[in-house]
């Protein structure tokens, strides 16, 4: 692994030398990386080397058999996902995995319906994801799952975005979706950016992911083998080369 | 032969009656199912217990619709407390486990009511006494107002469901559990809610049925097969395919006693609960599965 500093002193969320398995299969091997306050940080690697389960295991989805997770300084390892919805993670699983019999605005709503949360706040976020998503507000009483795959991950962001988080742990957004699409999702992610909200991205699409994030990791058969700033690979992608095959 | 035609509404009538009982604790059981993958062998003994708060209850107070609110009460609670002790631990394990753990809780439960009550059957009184003429019956008014407050709390679930927060994380958490959670839903309490609204339900039909029948620790048995019929019947955790198929094989059962004995029409049941199996496993009151 070659020698990039972390980002802060403190960052938001640190991974430490985790090890995940699922049933017998090792899968991470000693995982570790750190995401600063408002970072965007990518993460590259072929498919099946352990992106998602490195975004599972951050959101408590599955839990490590060594190593731990801090959030904002604080041991969070073995915590329920719930909790951590709830202290400012916010998940757009792969699979999007939209609320198909509710509708938009009860998917919405999953998020948005939390103690403490006033009705002026409750609007103005629905306002701004109206203002970032138009379409989500035309079919906002429309079931989830009548809407196209395209409009099925702005929903999801939409919705990670009603927990208010600190980071946002994005798998793969642009997967499968038309080039329109994918430019609407670079758009909003440099939107959560000048927001201040830190993202975890994961991505096949390696363009969009040096253009959008500060820094990069690469994994490789459940570890990480390379971090670099994204600048430094834009202006030399040997190492993209090396790892991704493009 | 042919049937009179006011014996086939007396019977329409009756089985409608009976239908709206078996929604009742059949929308539980599947409520229940939807949520957690969890077969409630001990739903039948909730129901059974139910009768039993409401008896006793009734006894000290006389009141029945106290004694109505009280099993709800106190029945959900238990269910609150058997979700979390016994359930909850095996949440995400084999089906096979919770299987056997809510059919030890049934024989528990049923042990449990006739070391306290004994064998004798008690009667809880009807509310509502008054008859109408039927054609040549008198028919209770009492059966009528059951299935009338059987709707209601079946509607008041249906309104809960629909409209307000929670009736959203249940929704949410039978979709999908695990992205419930990631929204930062409470998934493990809203599982014990959803136990608990399923126990009072039971209860509440439990209270209703008692003065229809005798109130005895084994009465829950016969509940608990025909609930799970009318649930697979209906599609397993389709809570309106799940009153559909109550009404439907209780109208059917009320028919068939026009021509067999009541004991030989539940056959018919049976006999539509293995027919839905071989031609149409996901249940019949669900659009087809893509």
């Amino acid at each position: 692994m070659s020698g990039a500093a972390p980002a802060t002193a403190s960052p938001l969320v640190s991974v430490e030398s985790i090890h995940t398995f699922y049933g017998k299969s090792h899968i991470l091997h000693g995982v570790s990386l750190q995401v600063g306050r408002g970072e965007v940080v990518g993460l590259l690697g072929r498919n099946g080397v352990g992106k998602s389960t490195t975004l599972k295991t951050v959101m408590g989805l599955v839990r490590p058999s060594q190593g731990e997770v801090r959030y904002e300084g604080q041991h969070i390892t073995g915590l329920q996902p719930h909790r951590l919805a709830r202290i400012g993670i916010g998940y757009v699983p792969e699979d999007r995995r939209i609320f198909r019999l509710l509708t938009v605005m009860e998917n919405l709503r999953t998020g948005l319906d939390r103690h403490g949360v006033t009705e002026d706040r409750k609007q103005a976020l629905l306002d701004k994801v109206y203002e970032y998503f138009p379409v989500l507000a035309d079919r906002r009483n429309q079931a989830g799952g009548t809407l196209s795959g395209g409009e099925q991950q702005m929903l999801a962001i939409a919705r990670a975005m009603m927990l208010e988080p600190k980071i946002i742990l994005l798998d793969e957004p642009t997967e499968g979706l038309m080039p329109r699409m994918v430019s609407q999702i670079r758009h909003i992610i440099e939107a959560l950016h000048r927001e201040g909200v830190a993202i975890l991205l994961v991505e096949q699409n390696v363009p969009l992911t040096l253009e959008a994030s500060q820094r990069i990791y690469i994994m490789e058969k459940g570890v990480v083998r390379h971090h670099a700033p994204a600048a430094e690979l834009r202006a030399n992608d040997a190492v993209i080369h090396q790892y991704m095959g493009v | 032969m042919a049937i009179p035609f006011e014996q086939i509404l007396i019977q329409t009538i009756n089985g409608i009656v009976t239908g709206m009982i078996l929604a009742l604790v059949a929308s539980g059981l599947t409520l229940i199912f939807g949520i957690m993958d969890v077969v409630n062998f001990a739903h039948g003994e909730l129901f059974m217990l139910g009768a039993y708060v409401g008896v006793v209850t009734m006894v000290a107070t006389g009141n029945f619709w106290l004694a109505l609110l009280t099993a709800i009460i106190v029945l959900a609670a238990l269910g609150a407390i058997i979700q979390v002790t016994t359930l909850r631990p095996l949440l995400g394990r084999d089906p096979l486990t919770t299987i056997l753990a809510t059919f030890g809780l049934s024989l528990v439960l049923q042990n449990y009511a006739l070391w306290q009550f004994g064998p004798v059957a008690r009667k809880i009184p009807e509310p509502i006494t008054g008859h109408f003429t039927l054609f040549y019956l008198d028919y209770p008014w009492y059966r009528i107002a059951i299935a009338l407050l059987s709707a209601a709390i079946i509607g008041g679930l249906y309104l809960f469901l629909k409209f307000g927060t929670y009736g959203i994380w249940i929704r949410a958490t039978t979709q999908d559990r695990v992205m419930a959670a990631a929204m930062g839903i409470p998934v493990p309490w809203v599982h014990t809610a959803v136990f608990a609204i399923g126990a009072g339900m039971a209860a509440a039909s439990g209270v209703l049925f008692g003065p229809l029948v005798g109130v005895n620790h084994a009465m829950g048995l016969d509940w608990t097969l025909k609930a799970f019929i009318v649930v697979v019947v209906g599609g397993m955790g389709n809570l309106g395919g799940s009153i559909a198929a109550s009404i439907f094989i209780s109208l059917l059962e009320a028919y068939a006693s026009l021509w067999v004995s009541p004991a030989q029409a539940v056959i018919v049941s049976f006999v539509v609960l293995i027919l839905t199996l071989l031609f149409r496993p996901t249940g019949l009151f669900v659009p087809t599965p893509k």
